[in-house]
């Protein structure tokens, strides 16, 4: 029991420790992918999707307003974890939790919560902006609400790996920028894969942002190129894969320990 | 009871090094030890390894009873670590590091706070607990860590290098601290480069070389083997020549500076008798060295130079 409020307290001062570090430099984290959409609103769902017509059924500021959302939480989730935990290495106060008694798996889950926390809290920033283009309304509210939860515990589980591995500042820009905004781009956000010839049809299938974004858009509009309990149920396989080699690394002591 | 008992510590890094060769070492409760060493000999590791830094090879670790095998969370509750290296967010404020340090060890926010008030006046760095890290003086940034290490109340300190670059003053009151709270009762291990500071603080001695511990004893019969020590005189009359004193040898460094060897049977008034003789006057005496200093150069010397022979030796064999 006593250990169990140890851990409690130790994994609440984490998660405190991460919000007050994004909140803090507010510039960097919630203004920026703040102002990034507001201009996705005006140009694509305002100016060209104006001409651009329907798109499921729904006009196109509509179709956008979901994947705009989740593009924001996927990339602040991963990127506050990466930058955090790499600072922390960088800087060796990691080795602050590290000489505490504080378990591997209470250090992991505080910072993928903070990371959670700075996507839902970006993911909702975006939502209150959108209101000024369009009108929101919620399909399925569970699966919205779990969807977007699952992914940012997600991602802020590979940015946590990714952190792991990471040597440099390079190391930590890499994926983002090589792999998670062209799967984001090329996973459904702005259009319909319906749109695409067969064989980009089915190579966005083996796109795993496209059941994200497809999964929230339902729980927003109805509409899916994907079936979303499918995807609810791959996510949470995904992120159980990915929390235990997370976990695994860190008892390892990976970029950690010598 | 054993603070720490380490018992056969053996460590070879990735690359080969083997950092520690078979460390054994006990430090009692309630005492102020100090385990030295050159750079490079073996400190930092063995230290990390009871502190969970880095990973041992072999051995067994110990503090207050406590396996770090069996249980290293109960472990990590006893120590307090005062690295040699910085070791905070440069953006956090000083009051919120501590505090973070206290959560990490379970303690809740109203327990913490009162204590990280106390430490922070008691260290002298109340008036900065809004500043950020980063906007610290070098000393203040050390007595931070220590401030950090103390928050949940350790039975065992474990302070690596904790003066270094900090000036004289403040050292000094650093000293004071330090033995305020081992006469509370925290048993402290130190390491320093500073062998006046380790003399004048630490009650028992552990000097590791290139992995190994060459000498484990008290303070006092450590110092006891000091067969001579080096003063230097200050002198009123110059003097063109080195001035012969029987049975002492001497060095004249320049016209009123005379270097002069005293062994441990013989006293300094025989020095003063003897130029007082030839109608040398002294102005003042101050150590040449450090006495730990003079002891520590010699064993690590000693070793160095065995290690030499044995190369030797070796190539001579090969060849």
């Amino acid at each position: 029991m006593n250990s169990i409020r140890i851990y409690w307290v130790a994994f609440t001062t984490i998660l405190i420790k991460e919000i007050r570090r994004f909140t803090r430099i507010w510039a960097q984290t919630l203004l920026p992918p703040a102002i990034t959409m507001a201009l996705y609103f005006v140009i694509f769902g305002n100016l060209i999707g104006s001409r651009i017509g329907e798109m499921g059924g729904f006009n196109y500021m509509q179709f956008i307003m979901p994947g705009l959302i989740m593009m924001s939480v996927i990339t602040n989730s991963y990127s506050n974890v990466t930058s955090s935990f790499f600072s922390s290495k960088f800087q060796k106060s990691i080795e602050e939790m590290l000489v505490a008694p504080v378990p591997s798996w209470v250090i992991l889950s505080g910072y993928i919560l903070g990371g959670v926390t700075r996507g839902l809290l970006v993911g909702l920033i975006v939502t209150v902006l959108a209101l000024f283009f369009t009108e929101l309304t919620v399909h399925n509210l569970f699966i919205t609400i779990t969807v977007v939860f699952l992914t940012a515990v997600l991602f802020a589980t590979g940015g946590f790996i990714n952190a792991l591995f990471a040597r440099s500042f390079d190391d930590v820009t890499i994926i983002p920028t090589f792999v998670l905004t062209p799967l984001t781009y090329l996973g459904g956000v702005f259009y319909s894969i319906h749109l695409l010839p067969e064989f980009w049809q089915k190579a966005s299938l083996f796109n795993p942002v496209l059941y994200m974004v497809n999964t929230f858009r339902y729980g927003i509009l109805g509409v899916s190129d994907i079936n979303p309990w499918a995807a609810l149920a791959a996510i949470c396989v995904f992120i159980v894969l990915l929390f235990g080699l997370a976990l695994w690394l860190l008892e390892k002591g990976k970029g950690l320990r010598q | 009871m054993k603070a720490l008992s380490i018992q056969n510590l053996q460590k070879t890094y990735s690359n080969g090094f083997e950092a520690l060769k078979g460390v054994s070492l006990d430090v009692a409760e309630g005492d102020f030890f100090a385990l030295l060493g050159p750079n490079g000999a073996g400190k930092s590791t063995t230290l990390g390894i009871v502190c969970s830094l880095i990973r041992k090879t072999n051995g067994k670790v110990s503090i207050f009873g406590v396996d770090i095998d069996q249980d290293f969370a109960k472990a990590k509750q006893l120590i307090g670590v005062v690295p040699q290296e910085f070791n905070f967010g440069v953006f956090e404020k000083i009051e919120d590091i501590i505090l973070t340090s206290a959560g990490y060890q379970g303690l809740t926010l109203k327990q913490a706070r009162p204590r990280a008030e106390q430490l922070l006046h008691d260290l002298g760095l109340w008036d900065k607990r809004h500043a950020q890290a980063r906007m610290l003086s070098g000393g203040m940034k050390r007595r931070l860590m220590i401030a950090r290490a103390l928050v949940h109340q350790p039975k065992l300190l474990i302070l690596d290098e904790p003066t270094a670059g900090v000036d004289i003053e403040l050292r000094r009151s650093m000293w004071s601290f330090m033995q305020d709270i081992n006469r509370q009762g925290t048993t402290i291990i130190l390491t320093t480069h500073y062998l006046e500071e380790a003399e004048s603080l630490c009650r028992n001695i552990a000097i590791i070389d290139k992995g190994e511990i060459i000498k484990n004893t008290s303070m006092k019969a450590l110092l006891g083997e000091l067969t001579s020590e080096t003063f230097v005189l200050d002198l009123i009359t110059p003097l063109q020549e080195n001035p012969v004193l029987t049975g002492f040898t001497t060095r004249l460094i320049d016209a009123t500076t005379l270097e002069v060897e005293i062994k441990k049977e013989q006293s300094v008034s025989q020095v003063f008798a003897l130029l007082l003789q030839q109608s040398i006057e002294v102005l003042s005496l101050r150590n040449k060295a450090n006495r730990l200093e003079e002891l520590f150069v010699s064993l690590v010397d000693k070793t160095a130079a065995s290690d030499f022979k044995a190369e030797k030796t070796i190539n001579k064999v090969s060849v």
